[in-house]
């Protein structure tokens, strides 16, 4: 994670929208605390913490396999963990992206499958279909100027009301219909669902993805005039209309990034798993948020990383997993995953709490 | 996204999109295998129609949305309500207090006859009691064989968890497995802890349980996974749904372990993995038996005065087997999505 260490630049620390960028504050600083301000840093420490507690209660863990499978868990939550928190730093919300995933291999395997079609032309399909709820989402929000909790609580009622009832009028079941037999599945499936061999480990294919996106994600946001735009209509909205950020452009296209991880983690469960259940996805938006706001974003917007979340959606699958792994009595497991995630949530707010107070 | 990102370039972005998806179209992007013309045709199961006038049934379950099972259930209850010129009122939720308001809303709609499930059936007791004052005939089916007779049901169609769950129990004894995982994909639902129950009493190995997100994929897989790896000396994962049994398979490659997957329940995938040999057997409680003699059941009732059961005993649905020695018969009719 090459990214924590970028501590230098100046356009990393959220630009104040207006005139007065810098109030002097973060030059004087030492080093030091400088890197310890930063958003991923608490919860970089509680995903070692977290780490380091299952490496010693959890023997299976030390294996290699075993870290394969719990990077494999933290990356589909991570994939959108990533333009969710985007979207937090922009000061909106996204409910919806949880039952998205679904509708998005929904409408891909649907497509393929009932028109007969290569499978790529319901992957591309799908991609429409997600981005273009990103888009309504966005444009509901700037356009009414209602919270985003609100608008996209919509959008999750109407998509989950959708995915069962057009899946039931298209193919009479429930479920889609397996496509796994079909033309370009198994070229779709390397993009989205094959795995590599490191090291006699079979790493799985979207922990790549994950971190690519994440490494894009970062830079995006610390150096170019889009990221800055981000802060900016995340802290204060009406300061950056007034300085010439696009605000609503930054938004929508914000909305429409969380459309696009949803489609990527919705591919990702079908060419995995062949067919769809239209119920499944259902819950899965509160882990995403939780993973940005674990990875340092505030819920008020205007501040976080793209490198936190990552931390935050891979401690949500190290306590996941390692619950298991230690094989713990598993009438407790939400229990125990609710406490280990308030536990590092608690480390992550003391260190920012330390290095901010001087 | 670059520094040049431009408010303009937005309006292309879906130009470019529609006009790819249109070209692959053209191109001829149809595929050679599978897909819905590779699908033969067939209609529902159909017994000719009754003459009785026509009467009206609610079906209220504690389904959640987009779950298989339940949607074969209502399938058999559309099929039996078709039949007997009965207009089917089906209607859902796992809220136990939602599902007693959605009785109450049949009584008011003065219907013919009431097939409930009792998944909590201490939420349910009021309501019922008020339909029986409102002299509606209430039969219960798939959970609540405990329960039903306590409850003043007039017949009650389903599976004895339990026995079923023993069944299971007593073949994998007869596969000589050693140490089974029961899978459990809804933390607190009492059917499923009945069925792992039921496979520990009669098992003679030893029997783990995991708990996994049911409404999560890749979840669930990672999940048993893990389980997997934390105990090699798993040679059976017991699911308790079928596409909870297909992704354990994966689960099972993944893991690199050599266990074996049974399940509960069927869907049409779940039967090829069974010709396949990736799912060893599963056992069926056949949802839409369940769904069809509920209803049936009602219509017998008014017309003819029939008890099924004589109000006494319940009528069991399964457990039936369905391995790779049956699996054709079956498959036929689970393609229809009604098995």
């Amino acid at each position: 994670m090459r990214m924590t260490q970028h501590a230098e630049p100046a356009v990393k620390t959220p630009p104040a929208p207006g005139p007065k960028g810098s109030d002097g504050r973060t030059a004087e600083r030492p080093l030091m605390v400088r890197v310890l301000a930063r958003p991923e840093v608490g919860v970089f420490l509680g995903a070692v913490a977290v780490y380091v507690f299952f490496l010693i209660a959890a023997p299976p863990v030390r294996d290699g396999s075993s870290m394969a499978n719990i990077l494999y868990q933290s990356s589909t939550l991570g994939i959108v963990t990533i333009p969710v928190a985007l979207l937090m730093i922009g000061g909106e919300f996204d409910l919806s992206a949880g039952v998205g995933v679904i509708t998005s291999a929904l409408t891909a395997s649907m497509i393929s499958y009932q028109l007969t079609m290569n499978v790529w032309v319901g992957v591309i399909a799908a991609l429409i279909v997600s981005l273009g709820i990103g888009f309504f989402n966005g444009w509901m929000v700037v356009k009414t100027g209602l919270p985003s909790f609100l608008v996209t609580l919509g959008t999750f009622l109407i998509l989950q009301g959708v995915n069962l009832a057009v899946t039931k009028m298209v193919t009479g079941n429930v479920a889609t219909d397996d496509i796994s037999n079909m033309d370009g599945f198994d070229q779709a499936r390397k993009v989205f669902a094959s795995s590599f061999d490191i090291g006699g480990v079979q790493v799985k294919i979207t922990v790549f993805w994950w971190l690519l996106f994440a490494a894009i994600a970062s830079w995006v946001l610390l150096r170019t005039k889009y990221g800055n735009w981000t802060f900016a209509v995340g802290g204060n909205k009406e300061s950056a209309r007034a300085v010439g950020v696009p605000v609503a452009f930054t938004k929508i296209s914000l909305f429409m990034l969380v459309g696009f991880g949803a489609w990527f983690v919705g591919m990702h469960q079908l060419f995995s798993f062949n067919t769809v259940q239209s119920g499944e996805g259902v819950g899965i938006e509160l882990i995403y948020i939780s993973g940005a706001v674990i990875g340092g974003c505030l819920l008020t917007g205007g501040y976080g990383s793209a490198i936190g979340p990552v931390f935050g959606a891979f401690m949500f699958g190290m306590v996941q997993q390692g619950i298991v792994y230690a094989g713990w009595n598993p009438d407790w497991f939400k229990a125990f995953l609710g406490v280990m995630l308030l536990g590092a949530v608690l480390i992550n707010l003391w260190v920012q709490r330390a290095m901010t107070r001087r | 996204m670059d520094r040049s990102s431009h408010p303009r370039s937005r309006r292309f972005v879906p130009v470019v999109a529609v006009a790819a998806a249109a070209a692959l179209t053209l191109a001829g992007c149809s595929s050679s295998s599978g897909g819905k013309k590779s699908e033969e045709g067939g209609a529902n199961a159909s017994a000719g129609k009754a003459t009785t006038p026509r009467m009206t049934v609610a079906l209220v379950t504690h389904q959640a949305p987009g779950d298989t099972f339940w949607d074969i259930v209502r399938k058999g209850a559309q099929a039996a309500a078709d039949k007997d010129n009965i207009k089917l009122i089906y209607s859902a939720d796992p809220n136990a207090g939602t599902q007693s308001n959605l009785v109450q809303n049949a009584i008011d709609q003065k219907v013919d006859g009431i097939a409930v499930t009792l998944a909590k059936p201490d939420a349910l007791k009021g309501v019922i009691g008020k339909a029986k004052s409102a002299n509606i005939p209430v039969v219960g089916l798939n959970s609540g064989l405990s329960d039903w007779k306590k409850l003043g049901l007039m017949e009650f169609f389903g599976q004895d968890e339990t026995v079923a769950g023993e069944a299971l129990g007593n073949k994998l004894n007869a596969l000589g497995s050693k140490k089974a995982l029961c899978v459990i994909q809804e933390q607190g639902n009492v059917g499923l802890t009945q069925r792992c129950d039921g496979v520990e009493k009669t098992f003679s190995g030893k029997l783990e349980r995991a708990y996994v997100n049911g409404t999560d994929a890749p979840s669930v897989q990672s999940t048993i996974t893990a389980k997997l790896k934390q105990d090699s000396a798993i040679d059976h994962v017991v699911a308790l749904g079928a596409p909870i049994a297909l992704i354990a398979v994966q689960s099972v490659s993944d893991a690199g372990s050599k266990a074996k997957v049974a399940t509960f329940d069927l869907n049409k995938e779940l039967t090829g993995a069974i010709s396949k040999g990736t799912i060893e057997f599963a056992v069926d409680q056949q949802p839409y038996l369940q769904g069809y003699l509920a209803v049936d059941s009602l219509w017998l009732y008014k017309n003819n005065g029939n008890y099924s059961g004589g109000g006494e005993q319940p009528v069991l649905t399964g457990p039936a087997f369905v391995d790779k020695s049956n699996v054709d018969v079956v498959a036929k009719f689970a393609a229809k999505g009604t098995r």
